[in-house]
């Protein structure tokens, strides 16, 4: 049996330890406070938020609540667009929308799914207002002047019985008066109702509710309202239309990333895009290839220059140091165009070949625009960040190795290879993943000197993020990317091990 | 010990100043964001100076145009929208409208009447594309080609760009559908109002694209509004398509051996956007400047300085010489009557339903 230590002041060592330690733990954690949380949050969170985009969907059901809640019983492989109830829900939530002017918003947002809705919705929004319902409204009023009054409306709404036998109606109205308050910043109690309003009291009326004050609908002549919303624009008849709002309804949809290698969702499940349309996957693999390419031409071209500066005097080195920097303090624009006055087909390069006879006048290379100028001018913006992290370990690799291995009968080439070149390994894999990933995220240059087949996944990132707007795509292929950059780490990892890299002594 | 309750007092102030600055904006101080380069200069002789001049308010540039789109929508989420007034394109208005980023503007009411007593609306008619649009110019893209290597038989028609036997060399054409789309199907002998209808469809578009195949290896694709006039300048291209405010300036004023088609100019118009979510003392002001920077004597003093058309009708006749080469810039004008014998004016509804869906064929196509 062990006997509790005790510490000075009589209480167990053990506790009192725990604590002083505690003490320390959180005096270190508000030391580092300060960083962490500026980190969570200028780093982590909108990089979280950014990520989130790419299944958030909730615009639809938002914007359209009692369409989407109609649409759940329509058939989406029926031929024809859904009934009349449908449009009955979409007068109201369309009439709404236009006045938190939301509803262009939701035309942007589906028309990245399918051609056109952004018009009809902007079309439509104009003209909902001027639907011809004045009929619904004129009989109930003509019944009883009492339902042209606002106080009354707002009598009946507040009136727990009334709103149970008035379903439709009471929706309607909370959404009308929600509206008002919000959007107008009126007072529901001032304000007669809408046509909308009254459109769905009638639809209450003919399902046999029995109304505040009774009013005999029988001689109304319905007003199709599926008809006013075709006259605005007869796509409001597509089935496809119908499908693409009830497929993106719900709040939460993968169809970004569906979409960011290039599937669909079609009428019966997942489908491939049409060929015209394919462009993410293809992009996906060149980035890698040519990122890839990219490191391994900086691998081939640093690591002489890093050996050359390792070994060389101190002064020369230092000299031969700037010219490598000399690049980091250049704009990266300057050095990407001055790439191209090089490389273009009346450029410098190609006039030196011409002049001195290797290429002829009327056959002059191509070295822009394409593949060849994007790892030209790429490994040149990238070569200081392959070179940095192998100088610095080279430095540590002591010549005497060297020397020992020659004088032990090694030739020059065994002894580079089996001695040296193992060393300096940790240097190589950690100007690798430096280049790798800064590579793979670049988009200035391969959009200035990459012409048609030398563009990255990243040029179609700063596409949809700053031209289209279309925020979910554009994270939905930044989340790929990032996925893709973390497997190909942890790839690393495991082959090679993370502890194996070295950014200097 | 004067002078340390003087130095004491200084920074005081300088630190309520400096915090005054950090709240967003001084009270006479507007954000207005625009292009840069000589096209923010024009603006700065035509508008600004004269606008600060008359109203003490100091405006502040931004050169933020072009990712203004992505911008403004990140500012409106963040809740601190910093711009008072920006510059856009139209077909970027029309998408920053749908987004409710843009305030809806009242033509008759909120901007000036033309010198000739006409109504705003009347005096910029069609060229309202938007309701949160305010027509500033008209500009085009069109056509330059090197005089030195067409020839002797000068191209006329914008077809040249799609005769590799008569203008062999390589041609520069802008990244992106729009504009080459049109060129494409109009030289495919489609007339010029079906093009639209055409294009809607796939075959029209399989069209479209065929034809653009002919040049596809003799194009080089330009995302930047330099490179055209720079591919030019090098001889890098024979023929390349970019602003005409661009080949003014290479032809007038760098002299380079260089001219300009007008046939099949694409009228394009570019203006102001007011941000929603201003305090209501900032959105007067912005109204305010708007009111006088888009007046017909305004509208016509920014093309002294750059060759791009006042959008005001009434503005027209008010067109001077440039102020520093004093050449007539009527002639230089998109909109004089002899360039605009055969225009093309861009269909915005269209664009703003297909833009995306065109944009993802027409990459599809490019990297085949």
């Amino acid at each position: 049996m062990s006997e509790l230590v005790m510490a000075a002041d009589g209480r167990p060592l053990k506790a009192s330890l725990n604590r002083a330690l505690r003490r320390q733990k959180l005096r270190a954690l508000a030391l580092i406070a300060p960083l962490l949380i500026f980190i969570l949050v200028s780093f982590v969170m909108p990089i979280a938020d950014m990520l989130f985009r790419s299944v958030e969907n909730e615009i639809v059901g938002d914007t359209l609540p009692r369409t989407t809640q109609a649409l759940k019983t329509w058939d989406p492989s029926a031929d024809q667009a859904p009934g009349e109830e449908v449009f009955d829900a979409l007068y109201t939530d369309m009439a709404l929308a236009v006045e938190y002017k939301s509803h262009t918003r939701l035309g942007s947002r589906l028309n990245y799914e399918k051609t056109g809705i952004a018009s009809m919705f902007r079309k439509s929004g104009r003209r909902v207002s001027k639907f011809k319902t004045d009929v619904y409204k004129d009989t109930f009023v003509a019944a009883d002047a009492a339902y042209s009054d606002a106080g009354q409306w707002e009598r009946w709404m507040s009136d727990a019985e009334i709103r149970a036998n008035l379903p439709v109606t009471t929706d309607a109205y909370d959404g009308w008066a929600k509206m008002l308050v919000e959007a107008e910043g009126d007072v529901p109690g001032e304000e007669q109702p809408w046509n909308f309003v009254y459109a769905a009291l009638y639809q209450d009326a003919v399902a046999g509710a029995e109304l505040p004050i009774a009013v005999d609908v029988s001689a109304i002549e319905p007003v199709s309202i599926s008809a006013q919303f075709a006259a605005v624009d007869d796509s409001w008849l597509d089935p496809d239309v119908w499908r693409t709002i009830k497929t993106y309804a719900p709040k939460y949809t993968n169809g970004y990333f569906l979409n960011s290698v290039d599937l669909m969702k079609g009428a019966e499940g997942i489908e491939q895009r049409p060929d015209n349309e394919k462009i993410y996957v293809v992009l996906f693999v060149r980035t890698m290839i040519m990122s890839l390419s990219i490191m391994g031409m900086c691998v081939l071209l640093g690591y002489p220059i890093a050996w050359l500066l390792a070994n060389l005097k101190d002064r020369t080195a230092n000299l031969l140091m700037i010219l490598v920097l000399l690049p980091f303090w250049t704009s990266l624009l300057v050095r990407t165009s001055a790439w191209k006055v090089l490389l273009q087909q009346q450029g410098v390069i190609n006039d030196l070949l011409v002049w001195i006879g290797l290429v002829a006048d009327d056959n002059r290379l191509q070295l822009i625009n394409n593949q060849t100028g994007t790892i030209i001018a790429m490994t040149h913006i990238l070569l200081p960040f392959m070179i940095l992290p192998l100088y610095s370990v080279m430095k540590t690799i002591p010549p005497s190795y060297l020397r020992a291995a020659k004088s032990l009968g090694a030739t020059n080439w065994t002894a580079f290879w089996r001695v040296y070149f193992p060393q300096s390994v940790p240097g190589i894999g950690a100007g690798c993943i430096l280049v790798f990933i800064l590579a793979i995220g670049y988009y200035i240059t391969p959009e200035l000197v990459g012409g048609t087949k030398g563009v990255f996944i990243s040029n179609r990132i700063a596409y949809h993020i700053s031209s289209s707007l279309n925020w979910g795509l554009a994270a939905a292929l930044g989340t790929i990317l990032l996925v893709i950059v973390m497997a190909l780490y942890w790839a690393y990892d495991k082959i090679v091990g993370i502890d194996n890299v070295k950014l200097g002594g | 010990m004067k002078t340390t309750m003087k130095l004491m007092a200084t920074s005081c102030l300088t630190l309520t100043a400096s915090m005054a600055f950090a709240d967003g904006h001084m009270a006479n101080e507007m954000t207005i964001v625009s292009w840069g380069g000589a096209y923010s200069a024009s603006q700065q002789a035509a508008y600004h100076d004269p606008y600060m001049a008359k109203t003490g308010v100091n405006i502040i540039n931004d050169e933020s145009s072009a990712e203004a789109v992505a911008k403004l929508r990140a500012m409106n989420e963040a809740g601190n929208v910093t711009w008072d007034v920006v510059d856009v394109v139209a077909a970027d208005a029309i998408r920053l409208c749908d987004e409710g980023l843009a305030m809806e503007i009242d033509a008759d009411t909120q901007l000036a009447d033309g010198d000739d007593g006409s109504k705003a609306s009347a005096d910029f008619g069609d060229l309202l594309v938007s309701d949160c649009f305010i027509p500033q110019i008209v500009y085009s893209t069109t056509v330059g080609y090197r005089t030195d290597l067409v020839g002797d038989t000068p191209p006329t028609d914008i077809c040249a760009l799609f005769d590799t036997e008569t203008y062999p060399g390589k041609r520069s054409l802008e990244k992106r559908p729009v504009v080459n789309l049109e060129w494409a199907l109009l030289c495919d002998g489609v007339p010029k109002d079906e093009i639209y209808d055409m294009l809607a469809t796939d075959e029209g578009q399989a069209k479209a694209f065929a034809k653009l195949d002919t040049i596809k290896d003799d194009t080089i694709w330009w995302s930047a509004g330099a490179d055209t006039p720079q591919l030019l300048a090098d001889g890098e291209v024979v023929m390349g398509s970019t602003y005409n405010g661009r080949l003014f300036s290479l032809i007038e004023e760098k002299k380079q051996p260089v001219a300009m088609l007008w046939d099949a100019q694409m009228f394009d118009l570019d203006g102001w956007i007011i941000p929603t979510g201003l305090t209501p003392e900032r959105q007067a002001r912005a109204l305010d400047y708007i009111m006088f920077a888009t007046d017909t004597q305004r509208l016509a003093d920014q093309a002294k300085y750059i060759a791009y058309g006042p959008a005001r009708l009434s503005s027209a006749p008010l067109v001077g010489k440039h102020a520093t080469l004093g050449i007539e810039m009527a002639p230089h004008m998109p909109t004089d009557p002899n360039n605009a014998k055969n225009t093309f004016l861009y269909n915005y509804e269209w664009w703003a339903d297909y833009r995306d869906d065109m944009d993802a064929k027409f990459q599809a196509w490019l990297s085949q």
